[in-house]
């Protein structure tokens, strides 16, 4: 029973950061209808930076508690000045290309990014600064869940209940539901559709950063291929529960952070990837809407 | 010629630029030394770099719109010349010695050059092969497959098992790995080509990637990450042949093999069922409309891509005498991709000249082979978006009527 409530913890966590990552896929999806390859490379970048900025800041003596906030605060901005970048520079001017040209475009910029980091920096593992300390509370149930789980848990939950006000009751929310309703409408009624784009470019990527920076602390180490794994996962995630849809982006990284956490703790933990793979071609294969997605109706 | 404006928007750009890479490109910390290295000519080059593209892209910009205006000030009155490239491949008089003179070429480059040269020449030429496979699938019935090397893997796989096991030698296993990465390409397609585009691509990666996790852990049938050794190279008639035979051995099955490929590709293109790949990859609905049969036409693309896909394999594993699951992850797929799009997506030619351009270049470049991989990533990104049609671009056989002179109007 312990060890099914342990896989159960380490599954939600897992399946909190896919959920993170997953909202940047899914809105980017819902307002421009591109699956947004370079994704888990922004994620990848906002880790990046959390563990140069928390380094330098480690080595230059700031408290601890410093280092947590602009570390944070780091990876959040560089990660979405690098979505801003990226949209505008390989996106933008293909808006009214053929579907498969962005997505192209897409992959390009995701290996481009892979080996900028992998030159500017190194292709080894390099160990991440433990940012979250071991709380005294949570001593009695530390073998079941750590503290860093619980923060995850926390920090997650509430940036997606600020991603839901955000969307719900903004000005800039309101015209991101107007222009994945239908862009052109909503350039007609005024909506600077440009700027809503770049708007959910830089919300998406601050979120990934968010996660970069909880799981590369919660592991321990990062380097520049993370971003390829998890991109892929959390893509899955997002088409599991519907590919466009808020809530079903949590949805889908919630059930595939506890699959994998069951299938691995109870099965094999050879094969964790090839889980999270098949279940990505089952689904696109046998309910490509997804579980709380529309089903798409392609007019001629 | 350039206004104060622009250069102070491109100032702007490579500022936003230096901010851009700040962290990663100049910082890099230690953090089991505790050290921290500032690399401020980083910066530098950044700041220059971004500032002389922004200025050169806004200038080609401008050009751009003025030839155009002028252009249509002067109406569709002036034929646009075709390329010097068209002209010769229109025209058989030029083609035919052409084409003559590259085979003699290709068939002497052995004896001109050293083994190191034939040894890369021959890897090329592989990627010439691998790229015509994925053009049938991306260029010419417009399926994006990123799973690509899962047929390679496939085919490589099949010729050092059955050896291991069976002892099955090359030329057996050469018909044999293409009929597997055939059947895997139906398999695989059957059920993944009702979806769409974008979606077809991610299920394409997945398998990909699949296959390469079981290949890297299912130990008692590949022997996992540590791969295959001692794979015969490919034998002749029963004669032992010395390294560098052999080596020139594969090299003229290469040439042999590019050519039959260049000529079946050749004809596919205008066949009944070329012409069908092209329809559905203009308009799927139309074409259903006009009776073509969606699901067969696209699983014979997928399956005719996996066939070269799966002998390249059997090479590739004749060629390095062991294989392991690291020589097929998706950078494998996105460098045979980008050697498809630079090229160009459906012209035979251009894929030729983007597979030789791509794996040559960074051969005889080694300074510059460490940039390999962020120029496939770069390569992908820029030709999307100033050239999609690729370096060569395709033009379908067509009719041409002679224009009348306005003279002999009537």
């Amino acid at each position: 029973m312990e060890y099914f409530i342990e896989l159960l913890f380490s599954g939600l966590t897992r399946g909190a950061i896919y959920a993170l990552i997953a909202l940047g896929y899914t809105m980017v999806y819902g307002i421009i209808g591109l699956i947004n390859f370079a994704h888990g490379e922004i994620y990848m970048i906002g880790a990046f930076t959390a563990f140069i900025v928390s380094t330098v800041l480690s080595i230059l003596g700031f408290p601890l508690l410093a280092i947590i906030v602009l570390a944070g605060l780091a990876a959040a901005v560089w990660s979405s000045a690098y979505g801003y970048t990226v949209e505008k520079l390989a996106y933008k001017p293909l808006r009214h290309a053929p579907r498969l040209s962005p997505l192209i475009s897409a992959i390009g910029m995701s290996i481009f990014l892979q080996n900028y980091v992998l030159l500017a920096q190194t292709s080894d593992f390099q160990p991440f600064p433990e940012l979250i300390p071991e709380f005294d509370f949570m001593e009695p149930f530390v073998h079941i869940v750590g503290s860093s789980d619980m923060v995850i848990l926390v920090v997650t939950t509430l940036m997606m209940v600020g991603l839901t006000l955000l969307i719900k009751f903004t000005r800039i929310g309101k015209a991101m539901r107007a222009t994945s309703q239908d862009r052109k409408m909503a350039m007609l009624v005024g909506i600077n559709v440009d700027r809503v784009i770049s708007a959910t470019f830089i919300v998406g990527s601050a979120l990934a950063a968010v996660g970069g920076l909880l799981i590369a602390s919660h592991i321990g180490q990062i380097n520049f291929f993370i971003g390829f794994i998890a991109g892929i996962k959390a893509f899955t995630a997002a088409v599991l529960g519907g590919i466009g849809s808020i809530p079903g982006a949590v949805l889908g990284g919630v059930i595939l952070g506890l699959t994998e956490s069951f299938a691995t703790g109870y099965v094999s933990s050879d094969y964790e990837d090839v889980f999270a793979f098949s279940l990505l071609v089952l689904i696109l294969i046998f309910k490509p809407s997804g579980l709380l997605g529309k089903a798409e109706i392609q007019k001629v | 010629m350039i206004s104060f404006e622009e250069l102070k928007r491109s100032f702007l750009v490579s500022l936003w630029f230096v901010f851009l890479t700040f962290p990663i490109l100049v910082i890099k910390a230690n953090p089991i030394e505790r050290t921290i290295i500032w690399r401020w000519e980083n910066m530098f080059f950044v700041a220059i770099g971004s500032f002389v593209l922004s200025i050169l892209i806004r200038v080609v910009n401008t050009q751009k719109t003025k030839r155009l205006e002028r252009r249509s000030a002067s109406d569709s009155d002036t034929t646009t010349s075709e390329p010097l490239i068209q002209v010769i491949l229109q025209n058989p008089r030029y083609l035919y010695p052409l084409a003559g003179a590259v085979t003699v070429f290709a068939l002497v480059f052995p004896y001109l050059f050293d083994t190191y040269q034939t040894n890369i020449m021959t890897t090329a030429l592989m990627y010439v092969v691998l790229g015509l496979g994925l053009n049938i699938v991306v260029g010419m019935a417009g399926l994006l497959d990123l799973g690509f090397v899962a047929f390679y893997a496939v085919g490589a796989y099949s010729y050092a098992l059955l050896n291991a096991h069976f002892g099955i030698g090359f030329w057996m296993a050469l018909p044999i790995g293409a009929l597997f990465a055939a059947s895997f390409g139906i398999i695989l397609g059957f059920p993944v080509l009702r979806l769409r585009g974008d979606y077809l691509a991610i299920v394409t990666l997945g398998f990909g990637e699949i296959i390469r996790l079981i290949l890297e852990n299912w130990n008692e049938f590949s022997q996992g990450p540590s791969g295959i050794s001692n794979i015969p190279r490919p034998g002749m008639f029963g004669i032992e042949l010395s390294l560098e035979a052999a080596i020139l051995y594969i090299y003229y099955i290469m040439v042999a093999l590019v050519i039959v490929t260049i000529f079946v590709v050749n004809r596919l293109q205008d066949s009944r069922l070329g012409r069908a790949w092209i329809a559905l990859r203009e308009d799927e609905i139309a074409c259903q409309a006009m009776g073509i049969d969606k699901t067969k036409t696209k699983l014979t693309a997928f399956a005719l891509g996996a066939t070269w896909a799966g002998m390249m394999g059997v090479i590739f594993a004749a060629k390095t005498t062991f294989i392991n699951p690291a020589s097929f992850t998706f950078l494998e797929s996105a460098i045979i991709l980008s050697i498809v799009v630079l090229g160009g997506m459906g012209s035979i030619l251009g894929v030729i000249v983007g597979a030789l351009v791509l794996i040559l270049l960074p051969e005889y470049l080694r300074a510059l082979s460490d940039y390999r991989m962020l120029a496939f990533g770069a390569i992908l990104v820029v030709m999307m978006i100033f050239k999609p049609q690729g370096i060569i671009s395709n033009v379908r056989r067509t009719y041409k009527y002679q224009k009348q002179k306005s003279g002999d109007v009537q």
